[in-house]
């Protein structure tokens, strides 16, 4: 079922799956541009959400993630290309599908100068419906922001802002949530209280299509489809994309990190080199012998202290990386032409 | 409908909420209708004369007398030469310079004729013409007296006398003629700019993009954003009339609710534009340079300072498809003049056609989908 965009392009008439039902997101090669053609924000984009499914779309900051929500909650419409939420056609059936979807922009979008209660009651109405009728599905949230029901939305905390948009996004009981960056710009435990909130949202049968810029929250995602400069790089489980990871990485440390850094990126034998954290995650092309023996003599060689090298599995970042860079990968490196 | 409501309940609490829009919606009738009449006031009063006076006798001290007693001259100086009367001119002391020349008396009484030699700073065109009109009418009538006084033809020349009576406007006060244009200007601002600001505004901050994805009809929306600004609209029209009633004494001679419709209708009009003006822009500063730029011309083309009829005929070809054009001569009509329904009918189905049409393009341009 999974399939990526560069493996569909031969075959543009392999149609989705015919059973909506079952998939309440799917988008057909959808391309879009800015500009007169000038920016590619969306380039043949292809991908199936499955029902009940918590789906992430990780990418930097301008891949196309808000591009692609917007194309999917029909507030705007794609160059080329089909895509259907819940069984409608967003160009058709848009307004089946505004009143089946929830939505939380990236940006707050609520009545700053409306008191938290005032915004969920006027969203509903629109909606065509009242705060009481799905209760249950919000009242988990709704409940951490009650004390604060009067307050003006404006002067909520971000963590709150947040709370009260994913309740106004809920409060007609929709099948499918879009999120778009909903942890950008919110504190850490915050973030990990929202992805629990997700997977409760998830148990009640909602699908879910989240989009972040963090890799370190796609673990927290059934699936994922890494973006970048509008085309999506892979599709899978966050550790179908790792396992994924074509050769071995070492995590490199020593005293004088920095100058490590230049001495690896200068080696023939490493692949690759960059900083992860307050480590060095290296690649090495082709060779014989044993890689950690290699890195640590090559290390010491250099006049490094304190090396230790490590064998470790690839996380979804370093997947990123790895697929972002594919291209400009070669023996040795960049630094030395 | 339940929706409409709901709109209509949140626009006008977010409009109540906002102190600085509320208090200059309420501020801005008493204020500008209190202040600009009288500082708009086109009589020209206290012209500054320098006079030369090179003859020092009874004639040029009557003249001198006749001038200071007419109301609108102030006597600043009494030069002994031209030239020092025209550096007061040249300073801003004087507007208009009155030379006597010597002999003025002896040669009146013997040859029956004198010049008189009058200078005006025009850098303010309106009031050296004015002025100087004013300066004429006194020496034309000082010339009278003096005709009479001489005795010298036995019978008086024969005099046209012209006794004018001014209708609808008796003591011809200015502010009986500019209160009812403020107080369309001030329709037009209201609804003009606050009603350009708003769609933009909730593009600006994003919640219209919240709003979008929504199943609420375009029609709802629109006039959930028409209808408060109406509403005010016709507040602003009532604190104007009790304004120009408690300040000027204006009363409509005509049906108040007459009044009432004809703004009802013109407000509609201009809402429209403004609703057009949102959402053609994409942020707040946009909307109010390209809704400045229209009602500039909206108001000076209008006629609220000068009369359209004067104006050259492409200017009076734009004037006439403006809305405000006609909507300020139906004002003035219904309360200087007690115009009835039949009079304005004309004026009232214009209006109406623009509101019909501005606010279908309104409504076409608002798109949720990009």
């Amino acid at each position: 079922m999974v399939k990526c965009s560069s493996m569909k392009k031969n075959n543009p008439n392999s149609a989705p799956a015919a059973d909506h039902a079952d998939m309440p997101i799917i988008a057909d090669h959808i391309s879009k541009s800015y500009n007169k053609g000038a920016v590619n924000a969306l380039r043949d984009v292809s991908f199936e959400v499955k029902k009940g499914e918590l789906f992430g779309l990780i990418g930097p900051d301008g891949a196309g993630k808000t591009t692609l929500f917007r194309i999917l909650t029909t507030l705007l419409q794609a160059d080329k290309g089909q895509a259907r939420v819940s069984g409608y056609d967003v160009v058709k059936d848009y307004k089946q599908i505004r009143s089946s979807v929830g939505y939380m922009p990236g940006k707050f979008s609520l009545y700053q100068d409306l008191t938290v209660e005032e915004n969920l009651t006027f969203f509903a109405t629109l909606f065509g419906t009242s705060v009481a009728a799905h209760y249950e599905l919000i009242k988990d949230i709704y409940d951490q922001i009650k004390p604060f029901s009067d307050r003006r939305a404006g002067k909520l905390s971000g963590g709150m802002k947040q709370k009260l948009a994913l309740c106004c996004a809920l409060v007609h009981r929709p099948t499918v949530l879009f999120l778009d960056e909903p942890t950008t710009g919110v504190d850490v435990v915050s973030r990990r209280e929202f992805w629990e909130m997700l997977q409760q949202l998830k148990r009640q049968g909602i699908t879910i299509l989240v989009s972040t810029p963090y890799m370190e929250e796609a673990v927290r995602c059934d699936r994922i489809a890494l973006i970048q400069n509008g085309q999506l790089l892979n599709i899978g489980t966050p550790s179908q994309i790792t396992d994924t990871f074509p050769v071995k990485l070492y995590a490199v440390k020593a005293a004088s990190i920095y100058t490590l850094l230049k001495d690896l990126r200068s080696w023939t034998q490493a692949e690759s080199c960059y900083a992860f954290g307050d480590l060095l995650h290296v690649t090495l092309g082709p060779h014989t012998g044993d890689d950690l023996a290699l890195i640590r003599e090559y290390a010491t060689a250099k006049g490094h202290d304190q090396v230790t090298v490590q064998r470790i599995a690839p996380s979804i970042e370093d997947s990123f990386i790895r697929l972002t860079t594919t291209n400009s990968l070669q023996y040795g490196s960049a630094d030395q032409s | 409908m339940r929706t409409l409501r709901f709109l209509l309940q949140k626009e006008f609490r977010q409009m109540f909420r906002d102190k600085t829009i509320l208090v200059m919606m309420f501020l801005l009738p008493v204020i500008q209708l209190g202040i600009l009449p009288l500082a708009m006031d086109l009589d020209v009063k206290n012209i500054n004369v320098a006079i030369v006076d090179q003859d020092h006798s009874a004639y040029t001290q009557k003249l001198i007398t006749k001038l200071g007693a007419s109301g609108y001259f102030k006597i600043v100086t009494v030069a002994p030469a031209y030239k020092q009367a025209l550096f007061s001119l040249e300073n801003g002391k004087a507007d208009i310079v009155l030379e006597i020349p010597p002999s003025f008396e002896r040669h009146l009484i013997k040859e029956g004729n004198q010049s008189l030699n009058v200078t005006a700073d025009a850098i303010n065109g309106t009031k050296s013409g004015i002025g100087t009109a004013y300066l004429l009418a006194v020496i034309r009538d000082f010339n009278q007296d003096i005709r009479l006084m001489s005795n010298r033809q036995p019978v008086a020349p024969a005099i046209i006398d012209i006794a004018s009576s001014a209708w609808f406007n008796p003591h011809q006060k200015f502010t009986w003629y500019i209160v009812p244009g403020v107080l369309v200007l001030l329709l037009t601002l209201v609804g003009g700019f606050l009603s350009s600001l708003n769609i933009v505004r909730e593009k600006e901050i994003g919640t219209i993009e919240q709003i979008n994805v929504t199943p609420i009809k375009k029609w709802q929306f629109i006039l959930g954003k028409l209808i408060p600004f109406w509403v005010v609209g016709m507040i602003v029209l009532t604190i104007g009339l009790l304004v120009a009633r408690l300040f000027y004494g204006i009363i409509p001679l005509g049906s108040i609710l007459l009044l009432y419709l004809l703004a009802a209708v013109y407000l509609m009009a201009l809402l429209g534009f403004g609703l057009l003006v949102s959402t053609i822009s994409n942020n707040q500063l946009q909307s109010m340079f390209i809704a400045f730029f229209f009602i500039m011309i909206f108001v000076l083309m209008s006629g609220l300072f000068t009369a359209v009829d004067s104006m050259p005929v492409w200017a009076r070809t734009i004037a006439t498809f403006l809305p405000i054009t006609h909507f300020m001569k139906a004002v003035r009509m219904i309360i200087l003049k007690g115009s009835t329904f039949s009079d304005v009918l004309p004026i009232l189905v214009f209006e109406l056609l623009f509101a019909i049409g501005l606010n279908a393009l309104a409504i076409r341009n608002y798109r949720k989908t990009q």
